[in-house]
């Protein structure tokens, strides 16, 4: 079984040459530290950010430089910073080549809700709407379960969706799925853990082809 | 030329009234017009609708109008980190509409730029595009969302001159010069106002013509919402 950072080395493995990568907050955060250094990568921030370094050393944050977590940040040389209008052009556009970001709920159909539980929780979408209405290549970071134990993939989700129909693909601390024509489809499993253990933790439709290989981290 | 530029804070915000609509640039405390807000606190003004990306923290940015309960209605696309403003919330005190960022972003952009609505993605299939017509382009589904109407935007910049030309620095720019022009009256608040000739024209940010009224800020805390950093070992 995998640790939040054991999701974001996984994932970093989806990043290739060339990528402008959109981070959501939370476990897709962590990605950039595991990102291989002999490739190029640019991390797009949705407040206005395209270039994104690591956080300052003490002593140089800058209050006008920080990433869409609210979080003091750097640059890295070729960045640039825009307007949110512009920062969403190259989202809507499709100039961003891929989005990871963390779910409440997945469904079978790729639906995905990460925003709102009534009466509880209301926080607001950010800019997720737009990223999973827009955005051809999705990653979801997220664990397999709740923390009562309740499956995250299910057959439909129960609470307001951010979108309908836009995730490809899902890592979590049990396996890489992939979003189907008839559910979800096990890709990988994470090591040590089994295909029954990921079965019995996934509620939606579950293809389970006859190789279902260990990551390879 | 043209001259913008005003004395103060109060002289900017001559003609704001109760129930107006006001638009604050800023992403999280980042950016935000400091002096404009401290000025509509000292004003007393209520029954407020603000646009704005976020609500501020609890006794900072726009959590200083709410702490005073001077804002009837929030449109938002987060509205986390406030505990005040959860609280109103939920006792229904305050009404909030929230909206997908990019599409808030876009209505200020629509209404800067004379464009009464335009369809987008962001949000199909949820409760956001509830009531909203729907459209569908080369097979994709799309959501029709009007331009906001505000009375007044404020808006935050680093530097400006007496023309109202505005020029940002890093991630602070965020809404603002989306918002500059997309209001009846947009004051713009700059930490550093210079006089006309003294920026490049080829840097200015948002030409002077979207701003009516300017001010040297008299103060700015610019407060870090989450100081990240690396150590040095």
């Amino acid at each position: 079984m995998l640790d939040k950072n054991g999701i974001a080395r996984r994932i970093a493995r989806e990043v290739k040459d060339g990528y402008y990568v959109n981070l959501g907050i939370g476990i897709p955060t962590l990605v950039a530290n595991f990102v291989r250094d002999d490739i190029e990568v640019e991390f797009q921030s949705e407040n206005g950010v395209l270039g994104m370094g690591p956080f300052p050393w003490e002593g140089e944050e800058d209050p006008d430089i920080i990433n869409a977590g609210k979080q003091t940040i750097t640059t890295l040389p070729g960045a640039s910073f825009f307007d949110s209008s512009m920062s969403f052009a190259m989202i809507r556009g499709q100039h961003v080549d891929l989005t990871i970001l963390g779910a409440m709920e997945v469904a079978e159909n790729g639906d995905i809700a990460n925003w709102k539980i009534p009466g509880k929780m209301v926080k607001g979408m950010g800019g997720a709407m737009d990223l999973v209405a827009s955005a051809e290549n999705i990653i979801v970071a997220m664990m397999h379960t709740n923390k009562a134990g309740a499956s995250k993939l299910l057959e439909r989700c129960t609470l307001p969706l951010t979108g309908v129909g836009c995730v490809k693909k899902i890592v979590t601390n049990l396996a890489v799925l992939e979003v189907g024509p008839e559910g979800f489809i096990l890709l990988e499993r994470a090591p040590g853990v089994s295909v029954a253990e990921i079965k019995a933790a996934t509620a939606g439709r579950l293809h389970i082809p006859d190789e279902v290989p260990e990551m390879d981290l | 030329m043209i001259v913008k530029t005003v004395a103060n804070a109060r002289e900017a915000l001559k003609g704001v009234s109760d129930s107006m609509t006001f638009m604050f640039g800023g992403f999280g405390l980042s950016g935000i017009p400091e002096n404009a807000i401290a000025e509509l606190v000292r004003l007393g003004v209520k029954d407020l609708t603000c646009i704005s990306n976020n609500a501020g923290v609890d006794d900072f940015g726009l959590g200083l109008l709410l702490q005073q309960r001077q804002i009837r209605k929030m449109i938002s696309s987060y509205v986390g980190e406030n505990d005040e403003f959860e609280r109103q919330m939920l006792s229904g005190e305050l009404e909030v509409e929230l909206t997908p960022q990019g599409t808030l972003a876009e209505k200020c952009r629509a209404a800067q730029a004379g464009i009464p609505a335009f369809y987008t993605p962001a949000g199909y299939g949820t409760e956001v595009a509830a009531g909203k017509e729907t459209r569908e382009y080369n097979g994709k589904m799309y959501v029709l969302e009007p331009a906001y109407e505000a009375d007044f935007a404020f808006v935050k910049a680093w530097k400006g001159d007496e023309a109202g030309n505005l020029i940002f620095k890093g991630s602070a720019r965020n809404f603002n010069p989306v918002m500059a022009g997309a209001a009846k009256v947009t004051v713009a608040e700059v930490e550093e106002l210079l006089p006309a000739g003294a920026l490049d024209p080829n840097q200015i940010h948002i030409p002077g013509i979207f701003v009516k009224r300017i001010f040297q800020g008299e103060l700015y805390e610019k407060r870090i919402e989450q100081r990240t950093v690396r150590t040095r070992s």
